[in-house]
């Protein structure tokens, strides 16, 4: 029953979508998380089934029908579970149900509730669909699918330009990556003659060489897909705009789900990429310097929802780093542990912007630990996990990554992960300070209007928190845990194998990036909670720095100046000219043609009886005459 | 079976009214009588449906004969009305003046 469970959600989308506006607001909320729900159990049962496999033949598939069937190619909608696909379903659909719980909370004032709880199933279907698929196709249309969720949803308030915007931008800059998974898997027709994963990857090492560049090519443009739907290095930009969204949207598809998407197509094409070294290598430099680099510019920004974004950008690096240096099982595993913290940050800072009647800047913030205890609380949880401090979550799977980059000799990546590990520690912890220490710097007419939230928001932060902590002891001892022994049968061995590291320096390693880690919390209570103006100080003694973090190293702006008015202006001129000139003109000159031999052949309409009923006798003579000699 | 008269001499006759029809369709002005040279034209058919059903001895040519007749019946009702409301209209039943489908 794998197919369910994307269908579930779809039908739930469709029912809220078309007959919501008629319903009882508690009858949106009910059917739509009822649909979670059932994914949710779907997926367990679907995960326990597997789990009761033996370890080799952990493989179920299920086709519900041919979809295309063409000559020898054929694409079926057909599901597969594996453990990949189970746990990143199992990721989905839990963390998905409790977003949808909180919603409740958090959109229970907006007037479209029905069609936010619509689009949000919607989406639950599409990433279902996305991570069950079994062939290449039915992802990619996962794939658009919740690329489609992510517009609508970040545009949601469309009557907000800059929501509209935002959301038209994450749309676009997501094309560029995916028009090269659509050349990709072209070319993986031509090359295999089929999309089917196995039926791809039991071919691919016959048809392309190891190392080859066309393997090289065609890993990498799946990679560049991976890049626009995960926000790296250089298709990064749309993420911290889509923050515009209800924040549900933003911890939902833009931290847990949706920009792991990438990460998980790289995860299930492992065998490809197995096959280019190069591109591996491409990949964990992107991630690397993709994590480093979100990271620098979370130090300065002020909104609480951006930093967050920008530091979503940077755990997404570090998955990247992992899959490069050939630990797929670390970079899902963090994937994982990523899905809950951040979305547990993401739903906390939702309640505080809730509760503080729509402020997100840090500075308006402040000593709000008092009134909002839930939220406060599970913050420091998903803050202490998103910096890697043990034994949360974030500190096992981050760890693996960077000993696995470390082990496979690339020492420089593992000094930038490092890096950014304290930069990690200092922002979150920044945000924290700032928002939930100190002395109260709020708005004076937001000060009475405080309060927590209602149950169904503060329930799931207490659930994520719960996953936060504890949800990275599934993957102790690292490299042999029970996460990494369920899902040893996916993965190809590391490229990258190594001689043995020593078990001590790995420990070793562990203890250099803790400290690191520890050492930008010590930062980040220094200059932001002891005394707030040394920041300022730090901030004017560097000014050219500070500006360039604080502008985001004027990507945005390059890309408007070097990309975006290049091209608009060139289609204005080919709109001016060649559009009007010649694609115009050739559609009226065919309409003029058209309308000249219509002139001249209504000359022979004479309306002279007669003459026509002469016509009609020439012609049955010489068809007669046809008939009767040549016929 | 007589026998005396040829097939030939039927179809040469029904040949000969056709062809007078045909004339007086293409020659003649007045709506009323091209009507007349249209009948014509259809009761020379007729008559060679009837030569040869007599000929080959089979029954399907008159039948079809009598098809012919009734659907000329409903056509000269037709045909009639159309001539009644163009002469309302026009004052005229000349087929050179009556030119309102022209180009």
């Amino acid at each position: 029953m794998i197919w369910l469970i994307p269908i579930i959600p779809l039908v739930g989308s469709l029912v809220v979508g078309l007959m919501g506006r008629r319903m009882r607001r508690s009858v949106v909320a009910i059917i739509a998380c009822g649909s979670a729900l059932l994914a949710l159990l779907l997926s367990l049962d679907a995960f326990t089934r597997l789990l009761s496999l033996p370890p080799e033949g952990r493989l179920l598939r299920q086709s519900i029908g041919p979809w295309i069937a063409s000559g020898d190619f054929s694409v079926a909608f057909g599901f597969l579970l594996d453990p990949l696909s189970a746990i990143m379903a199992l990721v989905v659909s839990g963390v998905g149900f409790l977003i949808h719980v909180y919603s409740i909370g958090y959109m229970a004032e907006d007037r479209d509730y029905n069609r936010f709880f619509s689009l949000l199933n919607l989406f639950l279907a599409e990433m279902l669909v996305l991570v069950l698929a079994d062939n290449y196709l039915l992802l990619f249309v996962g794939w658009e699918g919740v690329g489609l969720c992510s517009y609508l949803l970040i545009g949601f308030w469309f009557e907000r330009p800059a929501a509209a915007s935002a959301g038209t931008k994450a749309f676009l800059v997501n094309r560029i990556g995916d028009a090269a998974v659509v050349v990709g898997l072209i070319w993986m027709v031509f090359a295999f003659g089929s999309l089917d994963f196995q039926i791809v990857f039991t071919r691919a090492p016959a048809a392309f060489l190891h190392g080859s560049v066309a393997a090289t090519v065609l890993s990498l443009l799946l990679f560049a897909g991976a890049t626009g739907k995960s926000a790296q290095l250089p298709l990064y930009v749309w993420l911290p705009d889509a923050m515009e969204g209800p924040t549900p949207v933003s911890a939902l598809i833009h931290a847990a789900t949706m920009v792991t998407a990438g990460v998980y197509l790289i995860a299930r094409s492992a065998p490809l990429f197995h096959l280019a070294p190069v591109s591996l290598e491409i990949v964990a430099w992107v991630g690397g310097l993709t994590a480093f680099y979100a990271a620098s510019i979370a130090l300065v920004q002020t909104d609480i929802k951006r930093v967050i974004a920008y530091s979503t950008i940077s755990q997404l690096g570090y998955m990247f780093l992992g899959l490069g240096v050939g630990a797929y099982a670390a970079g899902i595993f963090h994937l994982m542990t990523h899905a809950f913290f951040k979305a547990l940050l993401f739903l906390a800072a939702g309640s505080v912007i809730h509760s503080l009647a729509g402020e997100q800047d840090v500075r308006k913030m402040g000593g709000l630990r008092t009134s909002l205890r839930v939220t406060a609380g599970s913050f420091l949880i998903g803050a202490l996990a998103n910096a890697g401090i043990v034994p949360f979550a974030g500190f096992w799977s981050k760890d693996e990554i960077l000993f696995a980059a470390y082990a496979s000799g690339h020492r420089v990546l593992w000094v930038l992960g490092v890096l950014t590990a304290a930069g990690t520690g200092f922002y979150m912890f920044r945000l924290y300070f700032l928002a939930f220490e100190g002395k109260s710097r709020l708005d004076p007419h937001v000060t009475g209007h405080l309060h927590e939230a209602p149950w169904s928001m503060r329930l799931p932060l207490v659930l994520l928190a719960l996953g936060a902590a504890t949800v990275g002891f599934v993957g102790v001892p690292p490299e042999s845990g029970p996460f990494h022994r369920f899902l040893d049968s996916v993965f190809p061995v590391s490229a990258h194998e190594g001689g043995p590291t020593a078990p001590a320096s790995g420990v070793g390693l562990a203890v250099a990036s803790l400290a690191m880690a520890l050492v930008g919390i010590a930062i980040a209570f220094r200059y932001c909670l002891q005394d707030p103006r040394r920041a300022e100080a730090l901030a004017a003694r560097y000014p050219t720095l500070y500006r360039t973090l604080l502008h985001k190293y004027w990507v945005d702006e390059l890309y408007e100046h070097g990309v975006v008015r290049p091209i608009v202006s060139v289609a204005r001129s080919l709109s001016a000219s060649f559009d009007a000139r010649v694609v115009d003109g050739s559609v009226n000159g065919i309409a003029a043609l058209a309308g000249r031999a219509g002139g001249l052949l209504r000359r022979l309409q004479t309306g002279h009886v007669p003459a026509y009923v002469l016509s009609i006798l020439v012609g049955v003579v010489v068809l007669l005459g046809y008939l009767a000699f040549l016929g | 079976m007589t026998g005396t008269v040829p097939l030939n001499a039927y179809l040469i006759l029904s040949a000969a009214l056709f062809a007078i029809g045909v004339i007086g369709v293409l020659i003649r002005r007045n709506a009323l009588i091209i009507f007349m040279a249209i009948e014509l034209m259809l009761n020379a058919v007729n008559l060679s449906f009837v030569a040869f059903s007599r000929f080959l001895a089979s029954m399907d040519g008159q039948i079809i004969v009598f098809f012919v007749m009734a659907v000329a019946a409903a056509e000269v009702a037709l045909g009639l009305a159309i001539i009644i409301a163009l002469y309302r209209n026009k004052e005229s039943v000349n087929v050179d003046e009556i030119n309102l489908l022209r180009g």
